[in-house]
């Protein structure tokens, strides 16, 4: 369990190579996924074209009209070796301004009924940690976020919204995140952010990158409206801090 | 603006190239098309690019105004189309002018079709691709479907229209499309977590394709799968044709419209050489799945691209 010693390697098709670092959710295991991913970036591995990192696993695509499936295992484990010294880039921390509970978080008060707290409790909790984002994905700029308190974890809903809003900021079990785009699901909601974590309008539609790290900030109704017209408008930048800092 | 203006939508017309490729790490899906067979053979016959982009349908047909001297090429799975009213062949350059009628009106084989046209469908790119992405809202026309009297605006010819009339493509390269495929799978990245009757099963019994198939997947409907270790996984990457697995043992085929990541165990990924005939099976259609290795499937997919790089002599 954990860490593997060796990576191990595996075909997924005849356009990418798995290459799989452990077989738990933790921070050393996403770490050499992130190093490897890196690496590769940033030495331009023959062939390969994008790399796709998740909790233990980096998938790295490659061209097999250019390199081989052996030629790009070589160059992965050219790189294995020196992932210990890797140093990654250091995380940036997106502040996530959020409105909790009332109409934008309308299962808040189930999650502190559910964990025996009150309200107030569980927006303390759950926007006083700096959360790691282990990777982005399943829908454009979803985060895949680490590290909620299991004093406030909360099962799905039974019966899953067909309509969940944009920016709407949930739990599922011991899992928080925000849905970047308005889709069905059955997380529960405690809040929502004006803040668009996707935007396909932008020159980067997303920001926020694996290895970041994320914190909700409560704010107040009239805040949020503020910050909604200043979205809208385009002049609202993220604001974000560089770890153990000030907002800046 | 000028090009070909949408009469009828259809049910699921996209605007498509190649894909958007670099982005997959954020959570954007490369989209492109379903058939790269089929459409880089089009982008052949009228000359262009292969990155050129189409118009592509899915299993319910569009009509089409000409607003624009140009020529066009229909290619994919077989259909009956006109052009103000006369029934208009496949596989070749057909010069159209201001005010004719493009009509697609019966989908005979296959999944999708295409229409592809001199000088692609000049969507501003997004990212590098024109590819549709429906999930991502981004590419081809304001990131959606095409809809009634949207405009798609058509690029300039690579080939003069003087010399479009009789590009055919050779008899030898049009696809047939109907009825059942076999095709070669790389088993993995999770075929360990199958036993060896639930890979037996995969590799020789009989899928057909179910209504509930989209860009994103085919269903498949047949024997049930056996998981030895489980369905689920830590959600990770997928990639066009893999074959993934749930709780219930029923194969899903991802195509070109997948989201980027995804939990269930995925047995084996189609090679990359026959997912357009995996994506051309429609629903009622029987697929079959043969064990193949990636050296080989490699082999195959250069051989094939030394086939699209003859580009004018594969031309009748």
């Amino acid at each position: 369990m954990g860490l593997y010693r060796e990576a191990r390697y595996r075909t997924a098709g005849d356009r990418a190579v798995v290459a799989q670092f452990g077989d738990e959710i933790g921070l050393e295991v996403n770490h050499r996924v992130r190093a490897m991913a890196q690496e590769i970036e940033s030495g331009r591995l023959e062939g390969v074209t994008e790399t796709l990192p998740s909790y233990s696993v980096l998938y790295v695509f490659y061209d097999p009209l250019k390199v081989s499936y052996g030629q790009v295992l070589e160059g992965l484990r050219g790189i294995e070796g020196r992932l210990e010294q890797v140093v990654l880039s250091p995380p940036r921390v997106f502040i996530i301004p959020t409105l909790y509970g009332g109409e934008m978080g309308p299962d808040l008060e189930d999650v502190a009924s559910h964990a025996g707290l009150g309200v107030e409790e569980v927006v303390s909790i759950h926007s006083s940690v700096d959360y790691h984002v282990y990777f982005t994905g399943f829908t454009p700029g979803f985060l895949f976020l680490g590290g909620m308190s299991s004093r406030i974890a909360t099962p799905r809903l039974e019966n899953p919204r067909t309509r969940v809003p944009a920016g709407s900021v949930g739990i599922a079990g011991n899992q928080t995140g925000v849905y970047p785009i308005q889709s069905p699901g059955g997380w529960r909601l405690i809040g929502r952010t004006p803040v668009r974590l996707y935007d396909p309008a932008r020159p980067e539609p997303v920001l926020i990158r694996a290895g970041d790290k994320v914190r909700f900030r409560p704010m107040s109704d009239q805040e949020y409206q503020e910050i909604s017209r200043r979205v809208k408008s385009g002049e609202y930048i993220m604001e974000t801090l560089t770890e153990g800092g000030e907002v800046s | 603006m000028t090009g070909l203006r949408v009469v009828h939508p259809g049910a699921l017309t996209t605007v498509q190239d190649l894909g958007r490729y670099g982005y997959q790490g954020m959570g954007l899906s490369p989209s492109g098309v379903l058939d790269d067979y089929s459409f880089r053979m089009g982008n052949i016959v009228l000359g262009n690019d292969p990155r050129s982009a189409a118009v592509e349908m899915v299993l319910w047909a569009p009509t089409l105004e000409v607003t624009v001297k140009t020529a066009v090429a229909l290619v994919g799975g077989e259909v009956r189309a006109f052009i103000n009213g006369e029934e208009a062949p496949m596989w070749e350059a057909l010069v159209v002018e201001p005010g004719d009628l493009i009509e697609v009106k019966e989908f005979k084989t296959g999944f999708a079709s295409y229409i592809c046209v001199a000088g692609g469908v000049a969507v501003p790119p997004v990212l590098g691709s024109r590819s549709t992405d429906i999930l991502g809202m981004m590419g081809g026309l304001e990131g959606g479907l095409v809809k009634k009297d949207s405009v798609l605006p058509v690029g300039t010819p690579l080939v003069p229209l003087r010399e479009m009339a009789g590009r055919r493509l050779g008899p030898a390269y049009i696809p047939d499309f109907s009825g059942e495929a076999t095709v070669r799978v790389i088993m993995g990245p999770q075929d360990d977590y199958f036993t060896d009757n639930g890979i037996q099963t995969l590799l020789t019994t009989p899928y057909t394709v179910s209504m509930k198939s989209d860009r994103m997947g085919l269903r498949l409907e047949g024997e049930v799968i056996e998981h030895g270790k489980g369905a689920d996984i830590f959600s990770e990457g997928i990639t066009v044709g893999a074959i993934q697995v749930p709780k219930n043992g029923l194969p899903i085929v991802l195509l070109a419209g997948r989201q980027t990541v995804g939990g269930y165990t995925k047995i084996a990924v189609v090679a990359s050489v026959d997912i357009h005939r995996a994506a051309q099976r429609r629903p009622g259609d029987t697929l079959r799945f043969s064990a193949t290795g990636v050296d080989e499937a490699r082999g195959l997919l250069l051989e094939r691209e030394a086939l699209f790089q003859k580009g004018s002599a594969l031309l009748e």
